[in-house]
């Protein structure tokens, strides 16, 4: 693995008497997809909550670039380019996707909205993309369909020059064409050099498009290891078990 | 328009049906079947009223009757231009109507009891209609109390304070000459056209720079023909407006003449197009739909959900301070049932008659002109035909009742 872009080390999160995370290590590299998977409760969801400064971690350290940071607050996820697209997307159904991709950092000339130079950067960013399968970026969102408004959603993560785009679930409620074509622009994004981290409990996804696999058990990294390295069955034990046979574990604590 | 050279390629360009006029007549209707009908039913309705009263009534079609009509719609359509702030964000403040009579009763005791000028009785009278919309926003926002119900108390409580300030069954008399032109003066002929023309012209060369714009950044612009089309008809409407606006209209001209734009047509003008100004081309305005759209969407793209709430409703009762200063020009003065009655109910109709949604994210500002307007004509066109109240109170409740069936329908379609 290349030299990765954010490393986690050592994080810990509890909620009250719930300890959610344990010296989790997790690390995400530039170019290239990383795959979080987990049973429901593992902690997938606290772990990029906490990349994304929703919430702070207990102890641990974040090294971005080499550089030990602080990640107190979305403000600080977000200046350091990382993006995260939720699984309920968070788009507003009554806006057009220009609209929406700009979305509360709306580019101004004084006053006024400048509606031209967010139409020409939108449709860049999606060409950009090489997204076909929107008509026009007029249209409100409210009229796309499932696989389009993830794209959207996605688009707007790569327009700010991010540096490391999150994706929850991204194919968890679409259809089998409209999954290949968000699974292919997840490919893409990585091969126009963004690091991309998949949250998905779909294994054939995962093995389709990831680079790397993460796999977290009881709030534990059980292994983070290349995808050729391991065939399914390993992950599933990994997700399962917290361990597998020829798999080298993090250390699972019982 | 042939489709642009920029570098947009695959998802630059729109159905390539809207290139014609035929196309965009073609996309428009797609958008109405899609549930997006916008002002739609009220022109419609609108042009319907005007024929049926027209027809069954000799005076509704006459130069003085419409000029009698704008000016009773007036202080509604104002109330109601405020009300879109707050029902873009899926919210209602039932208090608006008292909001007005409250910030009446400031204007007048000011200009009456205490002879301060007009100017600044008006800017203190809307002071405090922005201070009591902070007060019913902050109750919203902050502490999460539903907005029908901090409204519902509100419409109680500021009944209250007017009564107080009025004193029981007592009224405050306003002889200010500026306030009481508002609704009972006119633009003189050549000002009316003067007036007129001017508007036109910024009108059509802010609607060119737009289109120009957009055309050197390779953008697809609005058909120019289609453009042209729509501005022409726009202007023609209101050209003959203007026209029968300046027909002489007193029964006794020698005594005292009657004709031109009513004062207050270019005040509600002006609300209009800082309005429309704020909510289209400003991030806030911008804010505004997204907060009614999907207020968590809204709340992750970083913005405060919670000043917008509460900026809504400053909007919206500072604008019913306007309301308050129609009122008590027209009325001559300023009673305990200032803003009162009907006044409220008649101005979330307008607005939801012009095709606001109640249920948020929806509604432009001219729904509120368009709509007041609906509720006007029927209220005179109704009057004149010699129904009683009662009768309609009946149609107005029926025509809302269908307006937000239609709001409610065209929603279902839309997210299918």
């Amino acid at each position: 693995m290349s030299t990765p872009i954010l490393s986690l080390r050592g994080v810990n999160k509890s909620f009250g008497p719930v300890h959610v995370l344990r010296d989790v290590d997790f690390d995400i590299a530039a170019g290239k997809v990383t795959a979080l998977v987990g049973d429901n409760g593992a902690g997938k969801s606290t772990l990029i909550k906490c990349i994304a400064g929703i919430y702070t971690p207990d102890h641990g350290d974040f090294l971005f670039e080499g550089n030990k940071v602080d990640i107190t607050g979305p403000r600080d996820a977000t200046a350091l380019g990382i993006e995260i697209v939720y699984q309920d997307l968070a788009l507003c159904d009554n806006l057009d996707i220009v609209h929406n991709m700009f979305l509360g950092r709306e580019k101004k000339r004084g006053p006024v909205l400048d509606e031209t130079a967010m139409e020409s950067l939108a449709r860049k960013t999606l060409d950009g993309l090489s997204v076909r399968t929107v008509k026009s970026i007029r249209q409100t969102v409210a009229s796309l369909s499932g696989g389009q408004r993830q794209t959207v959603a996605i688009a707007r993560a790569v327009l700010w020059n991010s540096k490391i785009v999150i994706l929850d679930e991204p194919t968890a409620a679409l259809g089998v064409a409209q999954t290949e074509q968000v699974l292919n622009l997840v490919r893409r994004l990585a091969d126009n050099g963004l690091a991309v981290v998949l949250i998905s409990h779909n294994l054939n996804d995962v093995f389709e498009v990831a680079d790397n696999i993460a796999a977290l058990y009881l709030g534990q990294m059980a292994a983070q290891i290349d995808k050729n390295e391991v065939i399914p069955r390993q992950v599933i034990e990994l997700i399962t078990t917290g361990k597998s046979a020829g798999v080298e574990s993090a250390g699972v604590k019982k | 328009m042939s489709s642009p050279t920029s570098a947009g390629t695959s998802t630059a360009e729109t159905s390539i049906a809207s290139a014609t006029l035929k196309g965009a007549m073609h996309d428009y209707w797609s958008r109405i079947k899609a549930g997006d009908i916008g002002s739609l039913p009220a022109v419609l309705g609108l042009v319907a009223l005007c024929i049926v009263f027209g027809s069954m009534s000799s005076v509704f079609l006459t130069p003085g009757n419409f000029a009698n009509l704008l000016t009773q719609a007036a202080a509604v359509i104002v109330i109601a231009m405020g009300l879109v702030f707050v029902l873009l964000l899926g919210e209602i403040d039932l208090s608006a109507g008292y909001t007005a009579g409250v910030t009446g009763a400031v204007l007048v005791i000011l200009i009456t009891n205490h002879d301060v000028p007009w100017y600044a009785a008006l800017l203190a009278a809307i002071f405090v209609g922005v201070f009591l919309g902070f007060g019913l926003g902050t109750l919203v926002a902050r502490l999460g109390i539903p907005s029908f119900v901090v409204t519902l108390a509100a419409f109680l409580a500021f009944q209250g304070i007017l009564l107080l300030l009025a004193g029981e069954g007592g009224t405050i008399r306003v002889e200010d000459k500026t306030i009481l032109a508002v609704e009972n003066s006119n633009l003189t002929p050549t000002l009316s056209w003067i007036f007129f023309i001017s508007v036109s012209i910024i009108y059509i060369l802010t609607g060119l720079n737009r289109m120009n714009r957009r055309r050197k950044a390779g953008l697809k612009s609005e058909l120019i023909n289609l453009w042209i089309l729509k501005t022409a008809g726009l202007l023609i409407i209101t050209g003959i407006a203007v026209f029968a606006l300046n027909v002489e209209r007193s029964n006794n001209p020698d005594l005292v003449s009657l004709k031109g734009i009513p004062y207050v047509v270019p005040v509600i003008l002006l609300i209009l197009v800082i309005g429309t100004f704020v909510l289209s081309r400003t991030a806030f305005g911008r804010h505004i739909y997204a907060v009614g759209g999907n207020a968590e969407a809204a709340r992750r793209a970083g913005i405060n959900v919670k000043r917008v709430r509460i900026a809504a409703f400053m909007i919206c009762s500072g604008l019913s301070a306007i309301a308050g200063m129609i009122f008590a020009s027209r009325q001559n003065s300023v009673s305990p049932t200032t803003g009162g009655s009907s006044t409220l109910l008649y101005a979330v109709g307008a607005a939801v008659i012009g095709g606001t949604s109640l249920f948020g994210g929806k509604g432009k500002m001219r729904d509120a002109i368009l709509g007041g307007l609906v509720v006007a004509v029927i209220d005179n066109g109704m009057g004149l035909l010699g129904y009683a109240a009662g009768i309609k109170f009946i149609v107005t409740g029926l025509v809302l009742l269908i307006s937000a069936g239609v709001d409610a329908i065209s929603r279902r379609g839309a997210s299918v």
